[in-house]
Parts: C-alpha cells; structure tokens; sequence
C-alpha cells in the first residue's frame, strides 16, 4: 500500500535547488493541490526568471518560461485566450514580482484577473547570486547591501499582501510560511485555496510564502528555517491580507 | 466588385486583423496609432474576442506572448517610442518561436520626439528588434489598402514561418482615408501541436520556453533559426517597380515616401529624365531582385526617406556599391516634397552637380 508518493503533476527530472531550499517543498505544495483538484490536463503554469527558471523541467502540466517579472501579464494572455479550460499560475521569486515585475503585478491584481499568484519571498535575489531583493529586511547584508540595507540610502522593504489588499480589485491574498510541519499544513491550505478559487470563477489569489535561502543567507538550512521566525516573520506576519468572499459571507 | 469603404488607416488595420481571425488586442495609447486600440475597444466585445488596454507597452506584448503560446493569433500596436519598450518582449517571442502580429506607426524620434509621420524606425525593425540574432518580417505598406492587405498577410506569414510579422507604417498611413476593399479569402491558421494549451492528460506536457544554458543547445536553435530566415529571404521578399524598365536614376522609397516619389519620378520624367521607382514592401526581407535587375543600366540611385538614412544602407548593400547612392529626407516629422525629390532627381541626373 502506497501511503506517500510523489504527485503526478511533479515529474522525474531531478531539481537543481540548493540543499535546504524551500523551493522543494512549495513546488510538492502546488503540485498536490493540482492532483487533488484534478486540473493537471488544463493548467498551464508561468515560470518566473530566478532560481525556480527551470520549473518548466519539473511541472507536468504545460509550462512557459516568461520574462523577468511578466508572468502576471502573460497569465492574463493565457487566461483570456480560454479562460472557461485554462487553469493558470504564476510562480515568481521577490525580484520577479516585486522588483521588475511590479506593475504587472499591481495591476494584475487590480483588473482581478483570475489566475493564481504563487509568491516565493526569500528576500533575496538567489540565482544571481545573493543581491538585495524588494524585500530584504533593513540591515541585511546581501552582495548589494554588504554593509548591511541601508533604509537611508534605499528605503524599506515592501510588503506586497498589505500593498495589494488596498486594492479593489484581488479575491484573495494570504501570507504563509513553509518552516514548519504546521506551517506548510498551513501553506498547503491557502495554496489550495487560491487554485480553488480561480476555478470558482472568484478572481485574482496570490499566496506569499515566506521562505529560506540557506545559500546566501549564509546560513544552515536550519539555522535559515529559524530566522525565518526570528526576522522574517516579525517584518511579513502571517495571516489573511484579504478574502472577498469571506468578507461578503460575513456581512451576510 | 467587391464594395469599398471610406477608412483610416489605421481602423483598416484593425478591421483586417478581426478578418484574419484575431479575436486578442492588446494595446496602450500613443500618437499616432490609437484609433487601432480605439476601433478593437469598440469592435472586440461585440464579436466575443478580447480587447484589453495594457498598463504598458511592456505588459501588453506579454500579454501577446501568452495568448500566442496557447496557438491563437494575436496582435498589439504602437508608435516608435511605444515599440521601443517592446523590444525585451520581442526578442522572448523569437526565442520562443512564437507567431505574432505587431504594427508600429512611426512617429518623429529618438526620444519622446514628436507625433507626426517617420519612417526611422527602419533600422529598429529591420536590425534591432531586440537582442540577439533574430529577424522580424517587416511589411511597409504604402495606401490604406495596403495597411488591410499586408495586416492579413502579416498574420498568416507569423503563422507560417513562426515569427513576429511587423507592420511598418508611417504615421500618415495611419492617419490618411483612402477607400479600401475588405473582401479576403482567409485560409484557416495551421494546426500548433506545440502550443500550451493543456495536456488534456493525452500527451507530454508542451514548454514554450528561449532558455537554453547549454550552449551547443542554444546555437543549434540558432542555425536551425536561420535556416527559415534564409528559406524567407529566398521566397518572401516583395516590391513594387515603377517605370523601371529603362531607369537611369533609381528612386527608393516605402511607404509616404513612396507616394511622393512617384509624383517627382512623373515630373522627371516629363522633363526627359529616365526616372523610375523601386518600393520594397518587404523591408525584411529587402527585396535583392529589382536592384540586380536595374544596377546595371543605372547611372545613381536616391534613397528617399523620412529618417536620416537607414534604408540608404540595405540600398547600398543590394546594389553592392556598384553606383552612387544619395539620400533624399526629411526628418523629424517633416515629409520631403515632390519638388524636393525632383531636384535631387535633377542633381543625380546632372552627375551629382546641382
């Protein structure tokens, strides 16, 4: 009897993360949810530019590559070209949503596209080898900020699921963590809360996870998993940022 | 006879690309181009397709790379400066081997420049439509029927060749009225085996993907690329000859140029001067045939443009230097004259003395 496999719509193709990435443990996360929904034959998934390029290799349902930080445009594409058969999601790093690709994003979620935004917030640009992110937290040494981020000389970090809820237009936005057993049941939730919802017909859903990058953190993987606690979490609380359907049932 | 209508040119372009089957417009607002956004705006809703105005320039050719993975055909249009922030999006769609339709009405440059009528764009469209090897077809019509005619075309050779076709327009051509007949026998679009579109869970998964690190990979893509590009250069090209059959002064033109050209070819030619017109409606590819054909009786050949010289170089190349070639312009918006292409034609024919 098989009690724990790994999902269909994950292949074989052997991942390049960093030992003790999140990224592992996210995509198991989407591609569960996938399987559960049974949606696999029509999603069609946007890879970002950054360290997860290459989801293309590990997604079974169709895949594109898309520019740094134009996933949510080319979602859009994707979606209005079928959108009663196509299941769509963006996976995009900090750099790709927050940095380049904010506007897209902005307004991605402005015109509440009905697509799923899967946000992996590392707080650091990973690929190209550990620069500062959007969303590296004040004194963070990166190869960019080596002494340390400066709020003076380039401001603050940006909160995206607190940005975005003031906008009119997002179903859903969520903020969680994969740093734990109770924290990816957790993660795995919304995540398939977000998928849920774009089949529903409710509108754009963006799930920030809150994740490690032991590599240029410098750090342990579990050394990294705890300051994931000890500094990210404090700057990026967990929780719901918004949830129109939920608010709509409770005025009700 | 089919029957004719009164259009602006650039409502014939968007009422050519609905014909041709798009049924996505993806656009921004930027003179001289935005009655193309403004007519799919009203139009699109009304036949079930897609009209979005874009947060950008930017979003909006993404937007077209992600209806075009999934095997549709779609277009976007801008002006100069609008195609400029295209360029990262057009260089994905090569890589990609995506099919798209993209119409620049030129306006003066570089910068924010100005909104009247250019036509220097030519080096943008025909070198540099963004990094990297790649060509892009560029059809420069010169009527509004032709912005209807080479829009079909431009659709079903995107198709074909799986590239982006660009519709090369001066912002005259944009703006101009002329009657234009829209009856179009359209061929239904290929079938697209490698589009995303969802594994329905028949077959492997599809990746509409340009990135290739291992690089014996990425210059196969490379070659084989411009296998078609030759294949293109070879069976594609168009033009149109004017009076050439005994041309001593060759005038090269496209687009609002052209039409000028004609006027003063007409005047040199009732002043006794063997004038004729060569006007590339493929500027990629630059059509090679009309100039072997005419280098040889020639004496001068004049590249009439609304640029400071860019076409003049693809004349250059086409007629391997074997004759003098001068430049004919005007720029910044300003339109040459008949009367200012005739005393060029009068100083070629002089041998250069005016």
């Amino acid at each position: 009897m098989v009690v724990f496999d790994k999902p269909h719509a994950l292949n074989d193709m052997p991942m390049h993360y960093c030992p003790g990435c999140t990224h592992g443990i996210i995509h198991r996360l989407v591609a569960e949810v996938i399987d559960e929904l049974g949606i696999e034959g029509r999603t069609i998934g946007i890879a970002p530019v950054g360290c997860s390029v290459m989801a293309y290799n590990y997604f079974n349902c169709d895949m594109i590559e898309a520019a740094h930080g134009r996933a949510p445009a080319i979602a859009t594409g994707v979606k209005r070209a079928d959108p009663e058969n196509h299941v769509v999601f963006t996976y995009q790093g900090d750099g790709d949503l927050a940095s380049i690709g904010m506007a897209e994003t902005v307004h991605a979620a402005a015109r509440n596209e009905n697509i799923t935004i899967i946000f992996v917030n590392n707080a650091i640009y990973g690929m190209t080898g550990g620069q500062m992110a959007p969303t590296s937290l004040p004194g963070q040494i990166t190869q960019t900020s080596p002494y340390g981020r400066d709020t003076n000389h380039c401001g603050f970090p940006i909160r995206v699921c607190e940005m975005l809820s003031q906008l009119e237009g997002p179903e859903y936005l969520e903020r969680v963590t994969v740093n734990s057993v109770k924290n990816i049941r957790n993660a795995k939730k919304a995540i398939k809360k977000a998928f849920q919802n774009q089949l529903d017909g409710k509108g754009f859903s963006l799930v920030e996870v809150v994740s490690s990058c032991p590599t240029n953190w410098g750090l342990t993987p579990q050394a990294a998993l705890k300051w994931i606690d000890d500094n990210m979490l404090p700057y990026y609380p967990l929780g719901v940022y918004k949830d129109r359907s939920a608010a709509k049932e409770e005025t009700k | 006879m089919a029957d004719k209508v009164l259009m602006k040119g650039n409502e014939a372009i968007a009422e050519a690309a609905i014909l041709a089957g798009c049924r996505h417009y993806f656009g921004y607002p930027i003179p001289p181009q935005t009655e193309i956004a403004a007519y799919m705006a009203k139009k699109m809703p009304k036949i079930g397709g897609c009209f979005l105005q874009a947060e950008s320039e930017i979003a909006a050719i993404n937007m077209v790379y992600g209806v075009s993975a999934t095997g549709k055909r779609v277009m976007t249009s801008s002006s100069s400066p609008g195609i400029a922030l295209k360029s990262e999006g057009l260089s994905y769609l090569a890589g990609a081997d995506l099919p798209a339709f993209i119409v620049n009405v030129q306006r003066g440059g570089p910068g924010l420049g100005g909104i009247q009528p250019s036509q220097s764009d030519y080096f943008q469209a025909t070198r540099a439509g963004g990094h990297g090897d790649f060509r892009m077809l560029v059809l420069a019509p010169a009527s509004v029927q032709e912005m209807a005619d080479l829009t079909v075309k431009g659709f079903e050779l995107a198709d074909k060749y799986r590239m982006t076709a660009m519709v090369l327009a001066d912002g005259t051509m944009g703006q101009m009225m002329e009657p234009v007949s829209l009856d179009y026998d359209i061929a239904p679009a290929p079938e697209k085996p490698w589009a995303t579109t969802g594994t329905k869970m028949a077959r492997e998964h599809n990746i509409v993907n340009s990135l290739f690190l291992a690089p014996e990979e990425l210059e196969k893509f490379n070659f084989d690329r411009y296998e078609r590009y030759k294949y293109i250069e070879e069976n594609e090209a168009m033009y149109e000859e004017y009076m050439m059959d005994d041309a001593e002064i060759v005038l090269v033109a496209f687009g609002i140029a052209a039409r000028v050209t004609k006027n003063a070819v007409n005047e040199a030619r009732k002043l006794g001067i063997k004038a004729g017109l060569i006007r590339p409606i493929t500027l990629w590819p630059f059509p090679k045939a009309p100039f072997e054909k005419a280098v040889d009786n020639a004496k001068a050949f004049i590249s009439v443009e609304l640029s400071m010289g860019q076409m003049i170089e693809d004349v250059r190349l086409a007629t391997e230097c074997k004759r003098p070639v001068t430049l004919c312009n005007r720029a910044g918006g300003m339109i040459p004259s008949p009367e200012q292409v005739l005393e060029a034609i009068k100083e070629a024919a002089n041998g250069g003395a005016k």
